[in-house]
Parts: structure tokens; sequence; C-alpha cells
């Protein structure tokens, strides 16, 4: 069942300027947070309302927020609206049309968690809405929802708006804040975590968009009102963003713990005629695939994780049952191989072998033992990395080859069947290419 | 079965490739631009002289730095508590100024910023909106993740590619997830997202792109509505759509409002409390 909260009206012309946000009701959130409320209280709504964060990681938010200590030292808050995941698109949607909720969100944040500087690390692909955003904070600047004594409640915040440049990495926590320190964006070793040392070495508060784009709501309707939307561990509405083989792809605001099908078949419109779901990522391309007998596992964090796979960023990408797995397969591990930075070594070789091992099996060139030793480069990388990159290779990967082996064997044998020197003696090779320096 | 010395010898992907070149389909054939010394990276052939030390901040005395691009780099190295963060934002307005990530450009853009040459170098090569060679003035970059590819977009790039050929205002680049899946399959022209982009519509944008007008302007992102049925409803429902419009077992069933641009708004004079 859609639940409308952050999709409200969203199609409104107008909704990106400060007129119109104001006529619906914008920034009277802020107000009361500012001028009614203390920190504290504003920090007890936001646990009350047990929001978990939207990004992917799924951690408690109010918890995340009271991590930062209570001293007085120089506090951020960031914004990540890095959304890179594949087939993840709701903050781009949510950014565009609506930039004052998030805006009136990060102030909320802020002041809840006693930050004085705040940045929104947006990817540099997204340069339309960047525009937006930069425009809207122009505007609350100037009508004083922004900068010194905000509201004349003595709070101050400054935003700053800082574009990105192309790495799926800097999604990542302590990679956005090496990037955003100017500097390339490699993940950090955690502890310490962002919200004890983390932006200039201060403490850092790090949500989503959807994560902020909610305080505006929790304050208005009460952390423990917006607790009772949704299931008791996962609360709340969720954007979803729905993509691949369905006939209606888009983004779907949900309250969390209703059946993946109805996302799917009702408000998606499901696989074109005649076709089956295959395989489905429930949260991003990071997340373990399910098939289509897991269709029933209701939308939440606890279900799905429970169903072997993770909620992530809230992104369904539907693959039907016309794609071969191994294309998938090899499509995903290119991606993460081009795009891991290259600090941890299992993450680095371990996508660079997956993918040498899927473009055998492509080319015929494997034997069912290769899957094997593919499925234990997988275990290999998961949990010895900085960062989840690779894990978000592995995990996915590792449940294709886990639930589709016959189908990978079969392309196996199909492909060895067109080999054309089958059984021969192959043609002499290069001697450079023997030494293998030159795909490095 | 494939003996283990065969499988080393072809174990290389490169050498499977060459093999294969008629099962694997091959992206379209496209010189890799070199420099005078070899390299496709620009500049460094300045370091490979072990005697030579590596280049230091650049004097500003012997480097000129247009001022619109000073004026620019320095207005971001303001905006954050330290100037470092400036780094990419610098190097992307030197990039506008440029064209690409020239010698040039990373001098100028260390010489306002007082760092090494090395320090950029080492962002321009890590980031992917960084071009480190020249390129054409139009920047299409095509979507070919997974979402993206089920729905067609490896052929688009194809065509793409193919219909540019040739031409050098093109940089035609496949892409991480551009973060649009529902206009799949979608391109990203200088910054502007069109989609969904059907094969036979490749000549008509390749043309638009030419003449310096609009892309594909009916197809553009930043035109397509909702497809969530919710967002429609509140604007019709609320004088303060800021509520929640659908409760907790608001009829909603298998009733969606058909493709998003049938959705129409009602005046905004019109909206009255009916909740």
């Amino acid at each position: 069942m859609s639940h409308t909260m952050l999709f409200a009206g969203i199609d409104e012309p107008g909704l990106n300027t400060l007129d119109v946000y104001r006529r619906r009701g914008g920034y009277e959130s802020l107000r009361t947070a500012l001028t009614q409320m203390t920190p504290d209280e504003v920090l007890d709504e936001i646990i009350a309302s047990n929001i978990r964060g939207r990004g992917g990681a799924g951690f408690p938010s109010g918890k995340k927020i009271s991590f930062v200590p209570k001293a007085q030292v120089d506090k951020y808050l960031v914004c990540n609206a890095d959304e890179s995941e594949p087939g993840t698109f709701k903050d781009r949607e949510l950014m565009q049309k609506n930039p004052h909720l998030l805006i009136e969100g990060i102030v909320i944040g802020a002041y809840a968690s006693g930050a004085s500087r705040s940045f929104i690390y947006i990817r540099g692909e997204y340069a339309e809405q960047a525009d937006v955003i930069q425009a809207a904070l122009d505007e609350a600047q100037a009508a004083g929802f922004l900068g010194e004594d905000i509201l004349g409640s003595g709070f101050g915040l400054s935003l700053v708006l800082h574009r990105g440049a192309g790495a799926y990495i800097c999604g990542e926590e302590t990679g956005l804040l090496d990037s955003l320190e100017g500097k390339r964006g490699n993940p950090r070793l955690k502890p310490p975590f962002p919200a004890v040392q983390g932006l200039y070495q201060g403490p850092t508060v790090m949500n989503n968009v959807e994560t902020l784009m909610a305080m505006p709501h929790i304050i208005r309707m009460g952390g423990e009102q917006y607790a009772k939307i949704g299931t008791e561990s996962s609360t709340g509405t969720k954007v979803v963003s729905v993509s691949g083989n369905v006939r209606r792809p888009g983004n779907y605001e949900i309250e969390l713990g209703i059946p993946s099908r109805e996302l799917i078949y009702d408000l998606a419109g499901g696989p074109p005629e005649g076709r089956e779901v295959k395989l489905w990522f429930p949260g991003g391309s990071s997340a373990p695939v399910l098939t289509g007998d897991d269709l029933d596992v209701p939308y939440d964090f606890d279900s799905l994780s429970k169903a072997g796979s993770m909620l992530g960023s809230g992104a369904i990408i539907v693959v039907d049952d016309s794609v071969p797995v191994v294309d998938v397969a090899l499509k995903l591990a290119k991606f993460y191989e081009h795009e891991s930075c290259g600090k941890c070594t299992p993450c680095r070789e371990g996508t660079r072998w997956t993918v040498k091992m899927l473009e055998r099996v492509d080319a015929g060139l494997a034997t069912p033992m290769d899957l094997d030793i593919m499925a234990s480069v997988q275990e290999q990388i998961i949990g010895n990395c900085l960062c989840v990159l690779g894990d978000a290779m592995a995990m996915p990967i590792g449940s294709m080859v886990l639930k589709f082996r016959d189908e990978f064997e079969a392309h196996i044998e199909a492909a060895r069947a067109r080999n054309p020197w089958a059984g021969e003696e192959p043609p002499d090779p290069d001697p450079v290419l023997v030494q293998g320096s030159v795909d490095a | 079965m494939i003996s283990r010395r065969k499988r080393r010898e072809l174990g290389s992907t490169a050498a499977i490739e060459r093999q294969y070149a008629d099962l694997v389909p091959a992206p379209p054939e496209r010189d890799v631009p070199r420099f005078g010394h070899g390299s496709r990276v620009p500049g460094w052939d300045d370091a490979v002289d072990i005697e030579k030390d590596p280049a230091e901040v650049p004097d500003p005395a012997s480097t000129p730095v247009p001022a619109p691009l000073r004026a620019e780099i320095e207005a971001h190295m303001a905006k954050y508590p330290d100037f470092h963060s400036a780094t990419i934002p610098a190097l992307a307005a030197a990039q506008r100024h440029h064209g690409w990530c020239s010698p040039e450009a990373i001098w100028q853009t260390a010489c306002v910023m007082r760092l090494t040459p090395g320090y950029l170098i080492s962002l321009a090569t890590f980031y992917d909106m960084f071009e480190n060679r020249p390129v054409g003035r139009h920047s299409i970059y095509v979507c070919t993740n997974i979402s993206c590819s089920l729905c067609g977009a490896d052929e688009l790039y194809h065509r793409l590619c193919t219909e540019t050929a040739g031409d050098p205002n093109f940089n035609v680049r496949h892409f991480e997830c551009l973060g649009a899946c529902d206009i799949a399959p979608m391109a990203s022209v200088d910054g502007v997202y069109v989609g969904p982009i059907g094969l036979d519509e490749v000549p008509e944008l390749v043309a638009q792109i030419r003449d310096g007008q609009p892309p594909l302007p009916d197809k553009q992102l930043r035109l397509r509505q909702s497809t969530d049925p919710g967002a429609a409803r509140a604007v019709a429902g609320a004088a303060d759509p800021l509520s929640p419009t659908t409760g907790h077992g608001a009829p909603m069933g298998g009733e969606v409002t058909g493709p998003p641009a049938a959705i129409e708004h009602p005046p905004l004079e019109e909206e009255d409390d009916d909740e």
C-alpha cells in the first residue's frame, strides 16, 4: 500500500521555490523545533521515531546523532547526496522537486546534533539537481532559514553544496569525507566512526537525503506518531526505486512492511507481458539477489535480512526470465571492478578476478570447478576490507552462483559448444600476453 | 575439457577477447590518443627523469592564470573551513575553462591553491568526470549499468558511438549508474538527463546536439512527473499537503494511474480541505 508523506504533492509546479513551499506549510517544523524545543527534545523525538538510515546500512538515525560528543568543538553535518548505488534514484527525484524540505531537514538535524556547519555532498553527474539545490539554498539564506541566528533562536548554521566528480566509492561515508576534504575518495579505518571523528577530524553526523527529509515530518507528527507507521522495527515510509524489467519503473513511496509482490506487481506493473520475475535485487545492486519464490517477503529491514538479503538503499531491480544470469553477474562485477578504489587488496584484486572468471564462463573457457573458485573468492572478500564495496559485489555474485548454479553450468556447456576450436590446439599465444602483463 | 596448460596460455582477458572477437561483441574501435612520449596521460614524461625532483608548487610569477578562473577557484576556497576541500570544484572549474584537465589547467589550479601539481593529478585521475586527455565539447554519458542495460542501453551506446564516430566535438562515454533508471535507457547530454531514448531517435538527438539545440526536449527528465499514484492524489486532496493523505488502510489497490504524463494537476486555487 502506498503511503504518501515525502511524495505528497511533489509534482506541484514551483514546489522548488520558497514561496510555494512555505504556502504549503514549509519551514513550520523548523520554527517549532528552533523556537519551542531544545536540541535534546528534538533528538528525543528523532529517537522516539525509531527511523533507520535510508542510505543503505539502516542504522537508527537517532542513535547516530546521540553518539556525537557533547563537548564544545566544531561539529559538522554532512548530507550524503552521492546517490550512486545502481538502481537507486529516489534522492534525485526528491532533491530535484522538493529541495527546501531537504534544507529544512538539514537545519533540524544540525540543531539536534549541535553542528554549526553543514555540507551537501551531491554527485557530480547531478548537474541539474545541483542547480536546483543551489537556487533553493540562496533563497533560504536570504529568507533567514540559514546563516546566523536562524528565526531568532540564536542557532546558526552554514550550508555548502559540494559537487563530487564521479566516484561510486564517495557514497561510502568515510570515502565521502576524504573526498570532501579534497582527497581521493578512499575509505578510512573505522573506528573512530565519523560521529566521533569525521570531517576535519571533528564529530560529524552523516545522513542520507531521504532520512533528513523525514526530519520535518517527525517534528510535525511527533516521533511516537511517526513510529506507528510501518512495522515495529522498520518505522515510517520509504521511497523505493523500482527499475529494470518492469512496466512502470519509478519511485514509489510505501509504508515499510508491505509485501514485495504488491510493490513489484501492483505499483510498478510487474515484468512485461508473458515474462516472469527471475531474480530481483531488493536493495540496490549490492544486495544478495532473491528469486521469484521470495516475492511474498514483507518489504522491511528485518524481513529482508531474514530472507538472506537486505533493504539497502531501497532500490528494487527486477530481472525477468529472458535475461541470462551470467550477463547480469558480469555487468555487476565490471561495475564494481571499475569503482573499486584500490585501497584494500581483497576488493581490488577480488573484483578483477571475478570479472576475469565471469568472462571465461561467458566465453566457454570455464569448468564447473571455476564456479567454486569464484564462490570462494567472494568469501575471501566479505568482511576483509575497510569498506563494503567489495562485499557489495561479493554478496550478489555469491548469491547468484548459489541460486542459479544450474544455469551457470548450462551456460558454460553451451558456450563451450560454441567454442570454435574446442579440443584443438589453440593458436600460438602472444608471448607478451602469456606473461599476463597486458591487461593489468 | 581444456587442459590446464591451454587455460594458462589463454589466461589473460585480452587474449580471450581476441580469440572470441566474433562471440563477444567488441566495443567500437576507438583510437587511443597518445602523447609524444607514448603515454596516454599527459605530462607524465616530466617525472621519469630520476635526476629531477617532483614538480613543486608553481611560481605565481611564471604561471599566468586567467582572471575568471582565478576568481572562481578563490571563491570555492573561501567556502570551506579548509581550502583543500575546494580541490574538486577548482579542478572542475579548470576543466570547464580548458576543456580538459590539461597540464596548464593543473598547473594553474595548483598555482592558485598553492598545491603541488602531483596532488591535483592524483585527483584528476581518480574521479571519472575529469578528463585526462583532450575530448570533444559535448559530453554524452550513457548509463550502461544493470537497470539501463536490461532496457537496451548497450545498443544505445554503440549506436551513439557509431553515429558520432569521427566527429571531434563529441565525447561519448559509458558511465556508472547515473541514477535515472526510471527513464532507462538514458543519457546525460552535457548534464541534461534525457530518456528513454529509442534507437531510432539517436540521429535526431545527435543532430540536435550538433546544432546546439536542447536534446530531445520532450524527453528530458525534469519534465517527468512522479509515477507514484499518491503524489498526484495528495495535491488534489489537501490544503496542507505535508500531512499524509492516505492512511493505513486507504484504498489504493491495483488502480494505478497510467503513464506519468497523464497526471493532471488541478488549479492551485481549487485546493480545499476535504480531508
